[in-house]
């Protein structure tokens, strides 16, 4: 193979890798402005590939099963929030405990179920397919791929233009101020994890029914995670978050490739980088006062 | 804190072991909730099995017969438990300052890494191999938790999200360790392959057991973290530490009001857990519930599941010594499920469904009484103790 093929194979990996990624990512983003560290974005994800693959099963059509997969995640984006914004359980607690206890479900399910492998079709666009390079990256995907045209734009006017954005970041930032200018900031939190799990379930059963066409236990394997890391390393800023999804989904590529190319490049640094970049990112930003400055901590009126 | 109120010693006794006993604001209201709910995870739990297929008297036949049915099952499950409290105890104290440890899973690891490395390097002889190695452990496990101190008191990085993805940092950490022949990756004997592991720690470095009876075994972890549980619930309640510990975590603005110096409190109260969490992974090293030698694998989910029998037991480390024998009586039976058809990751379901069952019914009724009562009447002392506060974040 030549060099530009041996580019066009990992361009193509990374950015199959990546749009799981960046469809949780722009969750993940959302929820993070509010104020919700969102851990469980890891079980909505594993949630979303196995109501996918499950209602794909049932269905018989991969595209219903990807809905499915949708109202898996934003049915665990119900139940954080409800548990953490309005019982008010500590959000890392409830976090923890829906990522074990969906991993331990749907693996439980996954053995006791029988499931049949379904994918959604590929979109290849004629003509745009056959640029070099880019062409077999970008213009022949899986459909659920191009929802990211709509979605990228959606949730940054959402967050940046409307009048319930404003008042998610008023929440993010300063929790107090908010709710004595009338705004319910549990709602609001409750509300953006809605969105969160609704987009991380879209990028688990984009996995399942998408990429792979079957489910296995422990499918994301810490994908959800790697999201985490992608909204801290982007700086809670939308762009520069996606763009960590690309480069994390990048890595990964690598190290599925690199190998087979006669590179040799360590596998675990390749593994870690995410964790690492978003670490040093975290050391160079925290001066900057770039995070919600209500990141992470629960609000209730009468105990600030 | 001092001895001038003999008189009273009984009846404060009485009183503490009381306030030990109730679940917290709201007592009666709390347990008889607490109650409903840990029947509903049950019969949730049930309902799945039947749903798929299994028999649920069967399943609960073998969790009994693989925790509890004899001595060799009731040795594996205190096997299990000991690790688990050892992280849990560790946690109860960074969680009574106040300050939130998502990291034990790595932090576990690194002690494992540690003790590893000083049990296959170190020529000790006799049991100091082994006394060398734990300590090794828990300032490898501190150390590492420390880590993620100093960044939020220089840098002011989030503790929650440092330690969290610090885990991830330490299982790639140890993988690299194990798969690299001058680190901890076995010998190669000959022309054998070589597996992701380390060699086999020496006989002087493991944990030995002690038991009267035929079959059954305590292992010295166990006792270790009993002791560290009884240890660190005397100082939580009696010591000045502990005193200072609790104040900061209830009311951190007070207690720096009252001279404490909270970034310093908070950090080492991180650093201890970590240790602890470190100490737990050296316990699992060297105590025969693996193979004595480091793997990628060798915490499976310990540190989480340890920080799991904290948030049960309310952050009381007595409590905590229960809940880390239920929480080992269920991975201990779930190695036995698998004969019965039940998949062991039902195993999963109900502890997650039992921790669910602890959490929120105490947190659940403070916030019902605060909604009542509306605002004003609830005070910082009213915040309940399961529900940690980032203290020194802001």
């Amino acid at each position: 193979m030549s060099a530009a093929d041996n580019i066009s194979t990992i361009l193509a990996s990374g950015a199959r890798l990546t749009v799981p990624l960046a469809f949780a990512a722009c969750g993940e983003y959302l929820a993070e402005r509010a104020g919700t560290v969102n851990i469980s974005v890891e079980a909505m994800m594993l949630g979303g590939a196995f109501g996918a693959v499950a209602g794909a099963s049932v269905t018989g059509s991969a595209s219903s099963g990807l809905v499915v997969g949708m109202l898996v995640g934003l049915f665990i984006g119900f139940v954080h929030g409800n548990l953490s914004h309005r019982a008010a359980v500590n959000t890392f607690v409830v976090g923890l405990v829906l990522n074990t206890l969906v991993l331990g479900l749907t693996s439980y399910l996954i053995v006791t179920g029988t499931f049949t492998g379904h994918q959604v079709w590929q979109v290849s666009v004629p003509v745009l397919r056959d640029i070099p390079i880019v062409g077999q990256v970008l213009f022949v995907e899986r459909w659920p791929v191009y929802l990211l045209i709509g979605v990228i734009p959606l949730t940054w006017w959402l967050v940046e233009r409307s009048r319930w954005g404003l008042e998610l970041r008023a929440v993010g930032e300063d929790p107090q101020a908010a709710d004595v200018t009338g705004i319910d900031v549990n709602a609001r939190r409750r509300q953006a994890l809605l969105w969160c799990g609704l987009l991380a379930g879209l990028g688990g059963a984009y996995l399942a029914v998408g990429e792979v066409g079957s489910f296995s236990q422990n499918m994301t394997a810490g994908r959800g995670f790697i999201v985490i890391a992608a909204v801290i390393f982007g700086a809670w800023r939308l762009g520069r978050t996606l763009l960590g999804c690309a480069l994390f989904g990048l890595a990964d590529a690598m190290r599925l490739a690199l190998p087979a190319l006669g590179v040799s490049l360590n596998s675990q640094l390749l593994i870690v980088a995410p964790y690492l970049l978003a670490l040093v990112a975290m050391l160079l930003f925290a001066a900057k006062d770039r995070e919600p400055r209500a990141l992470g901590k629960a609000f209730q009126r009468g105990t600030a | 804190m001092t001895g001038e109120h003999s008189v009273g010693d009984a009846d404060r006794m009485g009183r503490r072991l009381a306030a030990a006993l109730n679940p917290g604001p709201g007592g009666v209201r709390v347990a008889l909730a607490t109650a409903v709910a840990v029947a509903l995870a049950l019969a949730l739990s049930s309902v799945l099995v039947a749903l798929t297929g299994g028999s649920p008297g069967r399943a609960v036949k073998a969790l009994y017969d693989g925790s509890l049915a004899n001595p060799s099952a009731i040795s594996s499950t205190l096997l299990y438990a000991a690790p688990l409290l050892l992280v849990a105890v560790g946690t109860c104290v960074c969680v009574r300052a106040g300050v939130f440890n998502l990291g034990q899973e790595g932090q576990v690891l690194i002690g494992a890494l540690a003790g590893a490395a000083v049990g296959l390097r170190l020529a000790v002889p006799g049991p100091a191999l082994l006394v060398i190695a734990m300590v090794a452990a828990a300032l490898a496990g501190g150390a590492w938790a420390g880590i993620s101190s100093l960044m939020h008191r220089f840098r002011g990085v989030n503790i929650v999200v440092s330690t969290l993805l610090m885990t991830f940092l330490a299982q790639q950490l140890v993988s690299f360790a194990v798969n690299t022949e001058w680190l901890l990756q076995e010998t190669r004997r000959g022309g054998a392959t070589v597996s992701p592991q380390s060699n086999r720690l020496p006989e002087n470095g493991l944990l030995g057991s002690f038991g009267e009876y035929p079959g059954l075994q305590i292992n010295g972890g166990l006792l270790l973290a009993v002791l560290a549980a009884v240890v660190i619930a005397v100082l939580i309640a009696r010591s000045r530490w502990g005193f200072r510990l609790t104040m900061l975590g209830l009311n951190p603005r007070a207690a720096r009001h009252a001279g404490v110096r909270v970034a310093a409190l908070s950090g080492t109260a991180l650093a201890v857990s970590g240790a602890f969490a470190g100490l737990a992974g050296a316990v699992l090293l060297t105590s025969p519930v693996g193979t004595n030698r480091l793997q990628q694998g060798l915490s499976n989910n310990i540190g989480w599941d340890g920080l799991l029998v904290a948030l049960v037991a309310r952050n009381r480390p007595l409590a905590a010594i229960p809940v880390a024998l239920l929480f080992g009586v269920l991975r201990s039976g779930g190695g036995f499920l698998a004969s019965t058809g039940v998949p062991h990751f039902l195993v999963d379901v109900v502890k997650s469904l039992l921790v669910l069952a602890f959490v929120v019914p105490p947190v659940l009724t403070e916030a019902l009484r605060r909604r009542r009562e509306g605002r004003g009447a609830a005070t910082d002392a009213d915040v309940p103790a399961a529900e940690p506060k980032e203290a020194v974040a802001s």
